[in-house]
């Protein structure tokens, strides 16, 4: 299989093409450095997203809470955990670090509030 | 404080040794800062019930590599500094409006509890921060049908309030805010039919392409513009077109393209009403305040810092502006700002390649000053050499593996090697920031 990918290491943003297979990596070319192989590896073999996403929040002054994964998940799960997130509702008050939902979609992640809000009437 | 018996209640007026207007990221970071150099009698202003800012809504992460060495979202970069805002005795005025100011730094202000406030302020940082480009400023033709919005008002429907703008939308521009509302909308159902941006490159980061765009395959149509907006009661439809170098669009190109939802990431206005009431000098390039290396404005004891001065692409950077105008205003206060006008003054301007610079002037005080000079270039270029000229001569350069308009830039410069033109009598004694050819 062969692909285009833009490294994102540095603001220069090499192109660079890559070609593998389920044993790993065959050639690589337009990479400019070691940081730019290691990310481009990591981005064909496992790809992997922080999501930033909110919940549902009862009791405060907004609708929602914003959360996050407490590290990257795999990019393939990013729609079954953006899913999971959506099925939730949290009451107040939620500090920022607390964790909503433990060990989310199997992710190994925790789904944290990033955001610390009251509880009013 | 004194309580004057007015109409109704009481009249309110305050005195502070200094005034910061905004209760984002630069007014909190200068908040934080002129308290940790020891000034006590300070207030914060905001209009909102809440500190924070735009900080609030930016729910994604990718802020604080800079000032804290991690990234965080932007709720918890917020918190950082509100938490510890909330831990000193710093007086913070919420759902406060500063409504008048004037040059000798009386504001006015109202808020629930007050009503009408007049605020005499010994020194003042204006942290007002930026409002969003509307469709107006753009002069799209069509009709003026529901579901445009800006890309930061959508932001706050969607990840405040809990509400969807729409089901199929189109984005018209490629700044950072507008990529990141194409990635939030997708994951939260709402189908993201492309991109659009004037120019030939991309206004906004490499990584938010490939990680809002391209993860999504969200197609990103460069040199495209919307020439009309179709839809009754509600947006049906855009006609997008082609447009050549002289960004003019390309009859023949024209294509209909079906939504309901237009977001527009155009760019960002510093708001400065106040600071023109005030009687503020303004810099064209940035639609901020003209000041000096101190971020002093032409009124003594007035400074500027954030989003309001010059539009930042990183939040960090906008700390420590909101830090360096709070070191001003501490030195302003102790009397050592007040000889300047007698001080040999250089002024700083934009060369070739080069669109704005920060400060626009530089006096010459102390021989071992180093002065940084923000600037953003015209257009692209790889590779560029930016040199600091005055007079033929250069005092400063930087190497820049890629230099775009979307990403500020620095130099810095010796005061030891300015003083010299200082100085001197004849000649324009202007420094020119430029991009060799």
């Amino acid at each position: 299989m062969k692909k285009d990918i833009i490294c994102i290491v540095c603001p220069k943003g090499c192109n660079v093409t890559v070609e593998y297979d389920e044993n790993g990596i065959i050639t690589m070319k337009g990479y400019g450095c070691n940081r730019g192989i290691d990310y481009v590896k990591a981005e064909v073999l496992h790809p992997v997203r922080m999501i930033t996403s909110s919940v549902k929040i009862e009791g405060a002054k907004y609708a929602l809470c914003p959360v996050k994964t407490s590290k990257p998940v795999a990019k393939n799960k990013m729609k079954d955990i953006v899913k999971e997130i959506s099925s939730v509702i949290i009451k107040a008050p939620v500090q920022m670090g607390d964790i909503i939902i433990e060990n989310v979609c199997d992710s190994g992640a925790d789904i944290i509030a990033t955001q610390t809000l009251e509880k009013q009437d | 404080m004194r309580n004057l018996v007015c109409w109704g209640g009481t009249l309110v007026i305050r005195e502070f040794d200094l005034v910061i207007i905004g209760g984002g990221p630069a007014g909190m970071a200068a908040a934080l800062e002129a308290y940790e150099q020891g000034i006590r009698n300070l207030a914060l202003l905001e209009r909102d019930d809440t500190l924070g800012g735009i900080l609030n809504q930016c729910i994604h992460n990718g802020f604080g590599l800079h000032v804290f060495k991690e990234e965080l979202t932007g709720p918890e970069y917020g918190l950082r500094f509100s938490e510890l805002i909330d831990k000193m005795e710093i007086e913070v005025f919420l759902n406060t409006m500063v409504i008048g100011a004037q040059p000798d730094k009386t504001l006015y202000a109202v808020n629930p509890g007050y009503g009408f406030m007049t605020i005499k302020a010994k020194s003042i940082i204006l942290a007002m921060g930026c409002r969003e480009r509307p469709r107006g400023a753009l002069r799209i033709p069509g009709t003026n049908a529901a579901g445009i919005f800006t890309a930061g008002t959508a932001q706050r429907f969607v990840n405040m309030e809990g509400i969807l703008p729409g089901s199929k939308a189109i984005i018209l521009g490629s700044g950072d805010i507008g990529l990141i509302m194409a990635r939030r909308l997708t994951l939260e159902g709402v189908e993201v039919v492309g991109v659009y941006e004037l120019m030939d490159y991309p206004g906004g980061l490499t990584r938010n392409i490939v990680q809002c765009l391209d993860d999504f395959d969200i197609p990103l149509h460069l040199s495209t513009t919307i020439v009309k907006i179709h839809g009754k009661d509600r947006v049906s439809g855009v006609t997008v077109a082609k447009v050549d170098e002289n960004l003019k669009p390309i009859k023949e190109t024209e294509e209909y393209v079906e939504c309901d939802t237009i977001l527009l990431s155009v760019g960002l206005i510093p708001e400065n009403e106040l600071s023109e009431q005030m009687g503020v000098d303004m810099y064209d390039s940035t639609s901020g305040a003209l000041v000096d290396q101190d971020l002093e404005t032409n009124i003594e004891g007035v400074f500027a810092c954030g989003n309001v001065l010059h539009v930042h692409d990183l939040v960090d950077y906008v700390t420590l502006e909101g830090q360096h105008a709070a070191r001003s205003a501490k030195a302003y206060l102790d009397g050592k700002l007040k000889d300047k006008l007698d001080k040999p003054l250089l002024k700083v301007k934009p060369g070739p390649g080069i669109r704005y610079v920060l400060p626009q002037s530089i006096y010459l005080k102390d021989k071992d000053e180093k002065i940084k000079i923000f600037f953003r270039s015209t257009q692209r270029f790889s590779d560029a050499l930016v040199k600091a000229n005055i007079n033929g001569e250069v005092i400063g350069k930087r190497r820049l593996i890629r230099l775009i308009p979307s990403e500020m830039e620095s130099v810095t410069l010796k005061a030891s090697d300015l003083f010299l033109y200082g100085q001197e009598e004849e000649g324009e004694n202007i420094i020119y920031v430029e991009v060799e050819k």
